[in-house]
C-alpha cells in the first residue's frame, strides 16, 4: 500500500477496494508510530476532517481521497500554523492558503503540518522552535531544509504528498537528501497566498512526492492564477501526462562540467555521472553549457534573501497577532523588542539584522542594488544556456545528508545552496530526482528548465524512472 | 567591509531586537563572516547592468481596485493578545 502510485492509489479508491477515510487511516497511523523518531509533523490531526472526507467522496479528480501534508507555512484555516516559530506557536488562521483550498477541492486529505526551519530560513532543518528532524535513512543526520518535515515524511511514506516551498533550494536540497522527488515549478505559477512570506521574490510553493508522475499530477492541480497574488502569472496552466516510454531521442541537456569537477565526495561525482550516461544511453544529447557569473549567486541570495525577510518580518510586532512578551514593557518599542526577541530564533534574527544592515542607508546600492545587477546577470546567463539546450542537468547538494550539529557557522551552511540558488535567482522551474545512492544515502539530481516549462523537467524525470528504481527505495526502518 | 558594535546596536534598534553585551559579540561575529562572503559581489562589473528586481521580467496581472474579501474583524481581533471592543491595545504612545 504505502508504495503505491498516486494513479495506483486512484484505481483502489475509484474501485471503492478502499475508501478515502481507509487509506487516510493507513497513514494517519502511520504518522502517529513514526513520528515520535523523526519529528518531521508539527501537528498530526487527531481524525481525518469530515469535511475533507466529503468532498474526497464528491471530487472526480484524480486526487480525490488522496492523503497529503502540509508544509507549515501553508495557512490552514482552522489549524494552528507555525512556520516552526514561537512567534506564531499559537496562530490560527481564519483563511486557508489558496495552495491548500484548490488541493482540498481537488478532494485532497490532510493528515497534518510537516515541520520546517523557521520562516523557511534553513539548510538543515536545525533551526525550528519545535527541534531537529531526523533524516529516516539515518536518524543521526539532517533530512535537508527548509522542508526537511515535508522531505522527511514523505520518505518514511508518512504521506504519499507533502505540499513544500523553496526560495533557494528548500524544495529539491531537502528531496535529495531524503530519496524523493520535489519540484520548484517557475516563480509566479503557484499562488503565494496564504503562504508565510520569507523572500516574496524568491518564494514559491512546490511539490515532494515520491515519483516525478506523482509531482505532475499534484502541481497540476495546485498551480494557476490566483487575483490574490499579484505575482502570479496568468499563463495557461499545463495538464500533466506521464511520458509512456523512457525514451529521450532528440533531448538536449545542457551540462556544467565545472559544478561536477567541485564535487569533492568521489562517489556523488560517479552517481552524478552515471545518471548522465542514463540519459544518454535514452537518446539524450549531453551539450556543455557555462553559467558564468553563477559563482555569485550564493553572494547575491544571501543579500537578497535577508533584505526581503526583514521587510517580511517586520509585520510581527506582537500586537496583533503572533507571540506576545509576558515581560513588563516601558513602551511600545519595548513591546515590539522583547516579543521579538523571544519569539524569533537565533537565525531568524540574524537574517533579519543582515537584512536591514543591507538595506540602510549607505549600503543600498553596494550591496542590495549591486546583488540585483548580480542576478540579471545569472538570468542572461540561463537564458544563453538555454538557447542551446532544452533542460540542464547539474548537482542538487555538494554532499549527502550531514551529521546534525555538523554545521556550526551561517556560512558554511549557506555555501551547501550553492548548486541550487542560481535558478532560484532566475525564477526557473527545477527539481530533483533520486539517483543511485551513495554510503547508503540518497543523493538527487537537479533538473532545470526553461520559464514556464515544468513539463519538460518533470516528463525526463518520469523517463527516468520508466529505467531506474531510486525513487522507489526507502528505509528500512519504516517499511 | 565589517560592522562594528555601534553599528550593530543602531542595526538591531532599526529592527526592533534586543541584543545584550554578549549577544552583540556573538552577532558581530558572525554577521561579519557573511559580510566577507558577500563582499565580493562588489568585483564584478556590472556597470551596464540594470538591477532586477523581480524574476518576472514582464506585465504583471493586475485585479480591479475593489473589495473582493468580507471584512472578519472579530476573527482578526481574536488572535490579538490584548484588545478591546474594536481596538489593539498597546502600552501607552503619547504623553
Amino acid at each position: 500500500m504505502i508504495n503505491l502510485s498516486l494513479r495506483e492509489l486512484n484505481q483502489l479508491l475509484t474501485s471503492k477496494q478502499i475508501s478515502p477515510a481507509e487509506l487516510g487511516s493507513v497513514y494517519l497511523d502511520r504518522c502517529r508510530q513514526f513520528n515520535p523518531t523523526l519529528n518531521a509533523l508539527i501537528h498530526v490531526q487527531n481524525d481525518l476532517a469530515a469535511a475533507d472526507l466529503l468532498t474526497a467522496d464528491r471530487s472526480q479528480s484524480i486526487l480525490a481521497g488522496i492523503p497529503l501534508i502540509h508544509k507549515d507555512l501553508f495557512s490552514t484555516k482552522g489549524v494552528t500554523t507555525s512556520a516552526a516559530s514561537r512567534m506564531l506557536a499559537d496562530y490560527v488562521p481564519p483563511f486557508d492558503a489558496t495552495v491548500v483550498g484548490r488541493l482540498r477541492d481537488a478532494g485532497m486529505v490532510s493528515l497534518g503540518k510537516a515541520n520546517m526551519d523557521e520562516f523557511a530560513m534553513g539548510s538543515s532543518n536545525e533551526y525550528s522552535y519545535f527541534g531537529a528532524v531526523n533524516n529516516p535513512w539515518d536518524l543521526s543526520r539532517v533530512p535537508g531544509g527548509s522542508s526537511g518535515g515535508s522531505a522527511a515524511a514523505v520518505a518514511a511514506r508518512l504521506t504519499p504528498v507533502a505540499t513544500a516551498s523553496d526560495t533557494g533550494g528548500s524544495i529539491r536540497q531537502p528531496a535529495a537528501m531524503c530519496g524523493i522527488t520535489g519540484i520548484k515549478p517557475s516563480y509566479g505559477r503557484a499562488s503565494r497566498y496564504g503562504m508565510i512570506a520569507f523572500a516574496s521574490s524568491l518564494d514559491q510553493a512546490g511539490v515532494m512526492a515520491v515519483s516525478a508522475d506523482d509531482c505532475g499530477l499534484v502541481l497540476e492541480a495546485m498551480m494557476g492564477h490566483d487575483d490574490k497574488d499579484s505575482t502570479s502569472i496568468l499563463a495557461e496552466p499545463w495538464r500533466w501526462q506521464a511520458p509512456q516510454e523512457a525514451s529521450m531521442q532528440g533531448l538536449k541537456v545542457g551540462v556544467i562540467p565545472d559544478w561536477i569537477e567541485q564535487l569533492k565526495d568521489n562517489d556523488i561525482k560517479r552517481s552524478t555521472q552515471q545518471a548522465l550516461d542514463t540519459l544518454v544511453s535514452k537518446g539524450a544529447e549531453l551539450i556543455e553549457v557555462d553559467l558564468p557569473h553563477a559563482d555569485l549567486a550564493v553572494a547575491a541570495y544571501y543579500i537578497l534573501a535577508p533584505a526581503e525577510a526583514s521587510a517580511n518580518l517586520a509585520r510581527f510586532d506582537g500586537i496583533r497577532y503572533g507571540h506576545q512578551s509576558a515581560e513588563p514593557c516601558d513602551d511600545i518599542n519595548d513591546m515590539y523588542r522583547k516579543s521579538r526577541n523571544e519569539g524569533f530564533g537565533q537565525e531568524v534574527q540574524r537574517r533579519i539584522m543582515l537584512g536591514t544592515w543591507a538595506l540602510s542607508s549607505g549600503y543600498y546600492d553596494d550591496y542590495y542594488c549591486q546583488a540585483q545587477r548580480i542576478r540579471r546577470l545569472i538570468s542572461e546567463d540561463f537564458k544563453q544556456a538555454f538557447s542551446k539546450v532544452d533542460i540542464m542537468a547539474v548537482p542538487v547538494s555538494p554532499e549527502v545528508a550531514f551529521k546534525q550539529g555538523e554545521k556550526s557557522d551561517g556560512v558554511s551552511m549557506y555555501q551547501a545552496d550553492q548548486f541550487t540558488i542560481p535558478a532560484s535567482l532566475a525564477g526557473l522551474p527545477c527539481m530533483s530526482m533520486p539517483i543511485q545512492p551513495v554510503r547508503g544515502l540518497p543523493v538527487g539530481l537537479q533538473l532545470i528548465g526553461p520559464y514556464f516549462n515544468e513539463q519538460v523537467i518533470l516528463s525526463t524525470a518520469a523517463r527516468f524512472q520508466l529505467v531506474t528504481d531510486y525513487h522507489l527505495q526507502m528505509p528500512e526502518a519504516f517499511l | 567591509m565589517s560592522i562594528n558594535r555601534k553599528e550593530l546596536t543602531e542595526i538591531a534598534n532599526l529592527a526592533k531586537l534586543d541584543l545584550n553585551a554578549e549577544q552583540t559579540q556573538q552577532v558581530c561575529q558572525s554577521l561579519n563572516q557573511i559580510t566577507d562572503m558577500v563582499e565580493r559581489i562588489k568585483k564584478a562589473d556590472t556597470a551596464q547592468v540594470d538591477p532586477m528586481f523581480h524574476p518576472c521580467d514582464f506585465w504583471m496581472p493586475l485585479r480591479k481596485d475593489v473589495v473582493t474579501e468580507a471584512t472578519h474583524k472579530e476573527q482578526l481581533l481574536a488572535l490579538a493578545k490584548q484588545a478591546d471592543a474594536d481596538f489593539y491595545l498597546v502600552p501607552k504612545v503619547i504623553e
